[in-house]
């Protein structure tokens, strides 16, 4: 029979009324945030493609966002490739908020959109429910606070490239510290017009690894005992028969286990 | 988010209690202080700029005041996600409506459109949306829509959570046939207090002001208690 197989819908739910609880989808503690600057705009971790020149950073979901991403990514190029002009920052958060809404904040997608267009500089925060922002600098995740207490106490509208990337990295890393559910390093999306987009992944790593100072390995000897005891294989045939094997593997055979390769 | 100190909302037809306020929990909010008037050359509209989740605010500088048609504009409060996207429906059919028939359409129109949508899915949608528009027919009109989807031509309106405080405030202060400097004092000072009653409203205070001249945009910030910087484009 073609169509779809829906056998597992009637186990899940016996097993939900058995008391199974539903499985939980992986949810990333995340720091995102974005800045413009003068022609371009910075856009920090967890980074998705859309198109060459628009980004997205994700939190939430991370299936979530990883597939809503990529739908509307593929989209994108499509409606690109039709129009026969170069993809819209707002035209991909238009899709995008209308993907989210149509699903009423169960596809739990937290985006951060970012990038140049004919039209200038774009930059978005598009939020599970399907509403949208448009501001000089955003942030999201659970690490949002932090990285917003950032932007507003060094933000400045003159911003230059360098300025914005710092500012940008200052931001994911006070998500990184203060935040528990971000960590790990800094990745960073420089988007310029007229210029190819630079993805500078762990562009920061303020958690490396340190060199142990002490390790687990025990010299030899360092448990004391208090007695000692040898009994040689001559003693032992007093109360057992013993066997020598010899070193062929195959003569062992029925004592070999079965390993996949 | 089920509101702890006594019952809000309307029983459903089986007696089922049903809270109109109910959000999605992480949802984005506009607990907010909205307005429309009419004056002698006109319609004003205002609003403040918060927007929140929880107890976090998302946005301090929103615009909650929406353009649907050159001179058709509309005050968003309640969910963010679902006023906006009524808006941008809203906005395509009467674009869509401008071009077929070659006549931009009537406030009337604007209305009935966004009465339609909050009506129809009144079960799904929080939204509370005020419409004011200025068409060379009728001048300067505004109609309001509150949760249940009925559409109410009034002289002025207010919405959102900081409207309650406003109530006896604007009633008190309200006069037909303002000039345009008493109505945009009289949208801002109401505005003003609502800000200063209600925790969910904040930031600046946003007004667009709507004549026969077309549509002008107003800014009054904080720092200057709301004294300016006054015209923005």
């Amino acid at each position: 029979m073609p169509g779809f197989d829906f056998s597992n819908y009637n186990r899940n739910a016996a097993l939900h009324a058995r008391g199974v609880p539903l499985p939980k989808a992986t949810s990333t503690g995340t720091t995102i945030v974005g800045c413009i600057y003068d022609n371009g705009v910075v856009n920090c971790e967890k980074l998705h493609y859309i198109a060459p020149k628009i980004w997205c950073a994700g939190a939430g979901t991370a299936a979530d966002t990883e597939f809503t991403t990529a739908l509307i990514s593929s989209n994108v190029e499509l409606h690109s490739l039709s129009t026969g002009r170069d993809p819209r920052v707002i035209t991909c958060m238009t899709m995008l908020k209308q993907h989210l809404f149509r699903y009423q904040g169960h596809i739990g997608a937290y985006l951060v959109v970012a990038g140049v267009d004919p039209t200038g500089v774009g930059l978005y925060t598009v939020h599970a429910h399907g509403s949208t922002d448009k501001l000089p600098y955003v942030t999201m995740g659970s690490g949002s606070l932090a990285a917003m207490s950032v932007f507003e106490s060094m933000w400045q509208p003159d911003l230059n490239k360098e300025g914005a990337i710092a500012l940008c990295a200052e931001a994911i890393k006070a998500g990184i510290f203060n935040d528990l559910g971000s960590g790990s390093n800094v990745d960073v999306c420089v988007i310029e017009k007229d210029k190819p987009t630079q993805l500078l992944r762990n562009y920061e790593k303020p958690n490396e690894r340190g060199q142990k100072e002490r390790n687990y390995r025990f010299p030899r000897g360092t448990t004391a005992w208090l007695n000692q005891k040898v009994i040689s294989k001559e003693d032992m045939k007093k109360y057992v028969t013993i066997e020598t094997l010899s070193g062929d593997d195959n003569l062992a055979a029925g004592e070999k286990m079965e390993v996949d390769v | 988010m089920v509101s702890q100190h006594g019952v809000q909302g309307v029983l459903g037809e089986d007696g089922i209690h049903v809270d109109m306020q109910h959000l999605k929990s992480g949802e984005v909010n506009l607990g907010t202080s909205i307005m429309a008037i009419n004056f002698k050359d006109g319609v004003i509209l205002g609003a403040d700029s918060r927007t929140t989740t929880g107890a976090y605010i998302a946005n301090r500088v929103t615009d909650k005041l929406t353009q649907v048609h050159d001179t058709i504009w509309c005050c968003r409060s309640g969910s963010a996600a679902d006023t906006q996207a009524v808006a941008d429906i809203v906005s395509y059919h009467l674009n869509m409506y401008g071009v077929v028939n070659n006549e931009a359409p009537s406030t009337q129109v604007a209305a009935s459109l966004f009465q339609e949508l909050c009506y129809e899915n009144k079960d799904s949608l929080s939204a509370g949306i005020i419409i004011a528009g200025y068409d060379p027919r009728h001048g300067g009109q505004v109609y309001s829509i509150p949760l249940g989807g009925s559409l109410h031509k009034q002289s002025f309106a207010i919405g959102g959570s900081g409207s309650t405080y406003i109530y006896g405030y604007t009633d008190a202060h309200w006069k037909e046939n303002m000039t345009e400097a008493e109505g945009i004092d009289f949208v801002r000072n109401s505005l003003q207090e609502a800000i200063k009653w209600d925790g969910s409203s904040g930031g600046v205070i946003r007004m667009v002001v709507l004549t026969k001249k077309g549509a002008v945009r107003h800014l009054y910030l904080p720092d200057t208690n709301y004294t300016g910087p006054g015209v923005t484009n």
